[in-house]
């Protein structure tokens, strides 16, 4: 029996909203999509017009008004521009800076948000309070400060010179501590009753219900550790010790400004982030709605 | 097992509010003894005390004479059953109860023995395999019972564990808890604020007020002999009727009622009267009319609320009741009836009461007087 033989006999209160439904819908979509559709292309047209551009010729990329189709696929823009710098090194180096990153911010920013959260200690809320200042200062103000102590420590122009002043940030403590607040404090004395001490209550009951929130950290720290680039610049100097963003400035300015290579660089650069950012969306939207915060 | 004791016991919340105040009870090894009273009276906050969860103000804890103030609540051997459970949401049934065991790195054989044993006896069986998320509320609250029960501890604390059923399901597992604690024998403190579990389940019951110690006895003996007007209004349901009244040289008096007791000094006292003590009188014997408001028949017997002359004694009637400048005062009171008897709204109906059945207070201290 279909439901429209239903109708007329029985309505239910979902039949009857969709009843009224077609008289109010004057569009086969919301009208917001008016708006947000032309948003989301002009968000989108960067990217596009990147990923185009890799495929062109060096004239094809230089006419103006820009050529959106172009007349041929050249697929070689990719080995060409892999050949014509280290970018396996490059990438490499990225790849060891940002895992190392991200890894010890999820550890140290846990251990951190954890204490801030549950522990009581003098001087608690005072520190937190500090801490979060630290987030209203801009890089460019620490940026000599922090250039310095690297280069104290004899770490200036090496890998650790861009992992250090990163493993840990003020951001991802307030994160991890705003949502180790929402769980259930019972969970916590129960598992202590129950005879972990305050690591194992943090590693086998706080962590695993956290996976949202640590998924959402580990998102930011990816994307912001693998796109930064005015660290790198200040920190490293050889070409060996470069990373993707910095090399392909680089790249940039010792050639006549080839776009072709250079975007096709960018789009090889992008795919790990996109592959991290869709493996761990499902947790990152809900981090996001769960801890109120904004990426 | 083990016995606990609690010696001159004080919790003070930011420095001035006394959660519990000068607490000094034992509870012997084996005992199921009930903290029972209304919410904020300090009981559940005295349970985490002995958990480790609250720190001592002040005073001294023991569990078999050793004293646990400032020992973590991991080394105190304890199990402690939550009023919402806290069932670990990540984890299936089966390592919930192992969970404890794990910690204490207990050797699977031992643990996988233990969570037989206690899944059976509380019929788990089915249920090892689910998460929480996928029991019913009955079902959780025998994995939390369980999860105490696998740690074979000194003591078990448990805090309102019936609080989040439903009625049925709340007196089955009364009985079962009892059934449980008959067979193991193991010591439990209770925490509840509903006097049916605190008269059914305990061995003593100790009710506590405002983080002070009431009264501490037998379920039996507190609600004979309530030792002041709190815990004769808290314990019994319906509660105690409380009236004011005058003493003159053995005779008190309350509005039409009139009660020879002996041995009461002069003055103003407050009479305490339970529901089942006041039944209706024949004719010819001493009685006080009573108009009855509200009928309620419970099928086995009737509860009837409704006045008499008097003045009510009790904080809360007396601010709840507005009393008509013009008409005498009228107390309200509440009496048990033969569902024979089928009693009518607005009807006036004498009531008998036997002296015997008749506390009394003093108004100024709410110490028993008799």
């Amino acid at each position: 029996m279909t439901t429209e033989a239903h109708a007329d006999r029985l309505v239910w209160p979902d039949d009857a909203e969709a009843a009224e439904r077609p008289r109010r819908r004057w569009l086969p979509f919301s009208p917001w999509h008016l708006v947000l559709f032309p948003l989301a292309l002009i968000m989108l047209l960067p990217l596009v017009w990147m990923i185009v551009t890799s495929l062109q010729t060096q004239a094809e990329s230089l006419r103006f008004p820009p050529v959106l189709v172009p007349g041929s696929l050249q697929l070689d823009n990719y080995p060409n521009a892999l050949r014509s710098a280290p970018f396996g090194r490059w990438f490499l180096n990225t790849f060891i800076v940002t895992t190392v990153v991200v890894v010890s911010n999820l550890l140290l920013c846990s251990l951190a948000g954890y204490a801030f959260a549950r522990i009581r200690f003098f001087g608690r809320e005072a520190t937190f309070i500090l801490l979060l200042a630290t987030l209203m200062v801009p890089f460019q103000v620490v940026m000599i400060p922090t250039f310095l102590i690297v280069k104290k420590l004899g770490l200036f122009d090496s890998l650790p010179a861009l992992i250090a002043p990163n493993l840990v940030n003020a951001f991802g403590i307030f994160m991890l501590r705003q949502f180790f607040r929402t769980l259930p404090v019972e969970l916590e004395e129960a598992a202590r009753i129950d005879g972990a001490s305050r690591l194992g209550v943090l590693f086998k009951i706080v962590l695993p219900l956290s996976l949202p929130a640590l998924a959402t950290l580990a998102v930011i720290q990816f994307m912001w550790t693998w796109n930064d680039f005015l660290w790198p610049l200040i920190a490293v100097f050889s070409q060996r010790n470069f990373t993707l963003q910095l090399g392909l400035t680089v790249f940039q300015g010792s050639h006549d400004v080839f776009w072709p290579l250079i975007m096709a660089g960018n789009v090889m650069s992008m795919i790990p982030m996109l592959l991290v950012f869709f493996a761990a969306q499902r947790y990152f939207v809900r981090g996001i709605a769960t801890t109120g915060l904004k990426g | 097992m083990a016995e606990v004791r609690f010696d001159r016991v004080t919790k003070l919340f930011d420095s001035s509010v006394a959660a519990v105040d000068d607490l000094s009870l034992t509870v012997a090894d084996g005992e199921f003894l009930i903290l029972v009273g209304p919410s904020g009276c300090g009981k559940t906050t005295a349970l985490r005390m002995v958990a480790g969860l609250e720190k001592v103000t002040s005073g001294r804890i023991a569990i078999d004479g050793r004293i646990i103030n400032d020992v973590s609540p991991r080394d105190r051997d304890i199990a402690m059953v939550f009023q919402n459970y806290a069932l670990y949401p990540h984890m299936t049934v089966l390592r919930n109860l192992a969970f404890g065991l794990r910690q204490r790195k207990v050797q699977a054989g031992e643990i996988d023995r233990r969570v037989r044993e206690v899944s059976e006896m509380l019929g788990l069986d089915d249920l090892l395999g689910r998460r929480p998320a996928q029991l019913s509320g009955g079902q959780r609250q025998r994995v939390a019972m369980g999860r105490a029960l696998v740690r074979e501890p000194r003591a078990f604390l448990l805090d309102e564990p019936l609080s989040n059923l439903d009625a049925k399901l709340r007196v089955q597992m009364r009985a079962e808890l009892k059934r449980l604690h008959q067979h193991l024998g193991v010591t439990t403190i209770y925490v509840t604020h509903d006097q049916v579990e605190a008269m059914t389940l305990g061995d003593r019951i100790a009710v506590l007020s405002g983080g002070k110690l009431q009264q501490l006895g037998p379920p039996q003996e507190v609600y004979d002999h309530p030792a002041n007007v709190f815990v004769a209004g808290f314990i019994g349901s319906p509660p105690m009727n409380l009236l004011r009244a005058t003493a003159v040289s053995g005779t008190i008096t309350a509005g039409d009622l009139q009660l020879d007791i002996p041995g009461v000094a002069d003055g103003e006292v407050v009479v305490g009267i339970r529901p089942e003590a006041l039944r209706p009188a024949g004719d010819g014997l001493p009685s006080v009319p009573f108009t009855i408001d509200v009928v309620e028949p419970l099928g086995d017997e009737i509860v009837v609320h409704g006045s008499v002359a008097g003045r009510p004694a009790g904080g809360e009637l007396e601010e709840q009741i507005p009393l008509s400048g013009s008409q005498p005062a009228r107390a309200t009171i509440t009496a048990r009836f033969d569902p024979q008897l089928r009693p009518k709204v607005g009807e006036q109906v004498p009531l008998r009461i036997s002296p015997d059945a008749v506390h009394v207070f003093d108004p100024a201290t709410g110490e028993a007087l008799r």
